[in-house]
């Protein structure tokens, strides 16, 4: 079971999007620029004029390493997303073995201890 | 030559101990603290300057200060991590400098075998950190952060296990010689990627012991330094950096190096051809790696061939490092390895490295501290320095 998150009132929206199903990221108003993880002041150029936006949800596997010593073995992973942000996930309903930089996975939704919706990402078909 | 410099390392001390079941953190500073004096025929009553990471027990180094009976007029508490102390070093001279104090000393301790590992996560990571929550669900441990640099460096650049792997050869052919070390067994590459894995693409062997212990730096102005004699070292270049995940644009295949070596080479007006000996911190085999190329010892990318073929072991390569094992084989104390990098350069630069591993006629040496996980935040920071008539 996942930990549940630390939720601030900084983060509140993004882990509320994540319960109905969506992945958000913030964008700045002024600046244009999409960050990770999400904040209140653009690490870009400061401006408080951020907004949340809905992400695709899809990205390829910028890196990841299955951890081989847990008791049930998991592959972390930093995905980057089609708005050009990295972020740190778990890879999910993957075979562990098959894992490869550059995979390109979709966004999916595990559960906290608490319930708490966290978006993982799972491998995509090529075909599809 | 005779190069300029504003201050001196007069002292240093690692503290033999490996694991402290019978000593507090607080007796482990005041043990190193008294060794690096002694080394640098100061005493207590000279020190008007002290420096120490986020870690130390009390608020700042105001409790340690008490308890050593210390009477300060600087005081310092720069944290970043296992880097804090070459930081250290660097704000020490520029104090120095300033008129603000004429002998800083810097301590490191911890005892993180004795208390287990349960206690070091709950201190090393604060409760209301802004990053926490989009992190610390997905299980990161260090392990795993350094293994996806490692991942990265492959994918990028055809980096090997193999290639990883000679990190580790190295600091294991130094380490037989070192009577404290906690790994003395000399490895060869197969042993390496034959040990079992951690978290891909890293081997145990890939990763650094574990070890309680310290050490403690003694700072000098050169007016001191003149009455000490010339076991002193000259601080002749500093530098220092933050790199971190940059609002989710990132690379993980360079590290903070790549900002303080530059400053520390153009502070001392020298090169990586320039260097000796390096004392590179190697919390696991990729640090060095990836450090090497930050600091200009070989191209990015071509650092799997640089540490090749024994290429960092004394007396076979041309870039001898980590000679007393390093935190791959000998110790890592507190989990914070700058300390030790130090302690070993200037037992180079002094001739007073194990015989087995002494580089001859050593002159000049750098010394790295990486803190932090390189696949997240990093405090980087790096010290050249060189013999006294250097």
């Amino acid at each position: 079971m996942y930990i549940d998150p630390t939720i601030t009132m900084e983060s509140e929206a993004y882990w509320q999007a994540a319960n109905e199903g969506k992945l958000l990221v913030k964008r700045c108003g002024d600046c244009g620029q999409v960050h990770f993880f999400p904040r209140a002041i653009c690490p870009e150029c400061f401006s408080s004029n951020t907004e949340w936006q809905e992400a695709s949800g899809k990205g390829r596997i910028y890196s990841y390493s299955v951890t081989r010593r847990a008791e049930v073995p998991y592959a972390i992973a930093y995905v980057t997303l089609e708005e050009g942000v990295t972020m740190l996930s778990n890879i999910v309903e993957a075979d562990l073995n098959a894992l490869a930089v550059d995979m390109p996975v979709e966004v999916v939704f595990g559960k906290t201890r608490n319930g708490q919706a966290l978006p993982l990402f799972r491998p995509v078909e090529a075909s599809t | 030559m005779s190069r300029s410099a504003k201050a001196y390392i007069a002292g240093i001390y690692e503290h033999p101990t490996r694991k402290a079941v019978d000593k507090t953190v607080p007796m482990l500073h005041a043990e190193v603290a008294r060794g690096a004096l002694a080394d640098a025929g100061l005493t207590k009553d000279d020190v008007d300057g002290f420096f120490c990471d986020g870690s130390v027990p009390g608020l700042g180094g105001m409790v340690l200060a008490e308890y050593m009976g210390l009477n300060l007029k600087y005081t310092d508490c720069t944290e970043t991590g296992g880097s804090s102390y070459i930081i250290h070093v660097g704000h020490a001279m520029e104090a120095i400098a300033a008129g603000k104090c004429n002998v800083a000393l810097i301590t490191l301790a911890g005892r993180p075998r004795a208390e287990g590992l349960q206690a070091l996560g709950a201190r090393a990571r604060g409760e209301d950190s802004p990053e926490r929550g989009f992190e610390v669900p997905y299980g990161p441990m260090v392990t795993n952060l350094y293994a996806m640099a490692a991942m990265r460096h492959m994918h990028e650049y055809g980096t090997t296990s193999e290639q990883l792997a000679w990190v580790k050869v190295a600091a294991s052919h130094h380490a037989q010689h070192n009577e404290h070390a906690m790994l003395r067994d000399v490895v060869t590459v197969e042993d390496v990627v034959n040990s079992p894995m951690i978290s891909d693409p890293l081997h145990r062997l890939d990763c650094c012991v574990i070890s309680d212990g310290g050490g403690a730096l003694v700072v000098v102005s050169p007016e001191i330094a003149k009455t000490l004699g010339d076991r002193c070292v000259k601080v002749l270049g500093q530098g220092a950096g933050v790199k971190h995940l940059n609002g989710g644009r990132f690379d993980l295949t360079y590290t903070g190096a790549a900002i303080s070596g530059a400053i520390a080479f153009d502070e001392a007006g020298l090169t990586p051809a320039d260097m000796d000996y390096a004392s590179i911190y190697d919390s696991f085999t990729i640090t060095v790696l990836e450090t090497l190329e930050d600091l200009g010892f070989c191209e990015k990318g071509q650092g799997g061939a640089f540490v090749s073929d024994g290429n960092l072991i004394s007396g076979v390569g041309k870039l001898p490092f980590n000679t007393d094992g390093g935190g791959l084989c000998n110790n890592h104390p507190a989990n914070r390895g700058s300390m030790t990098k130090v302690i070993e350069a200037v037992r180079q630069l002094r001739g007073e490295a194990h015989p087995k591993v002494q580089v001859p006629d050593c002159q000049l040496a750098l010394a790295h501290g990486t803190g932090g996980q390189i696949s997240q935040r990093t405090g980087a920071a790096t010290l050249i320095m060189g013999v006294n008539d250097a």
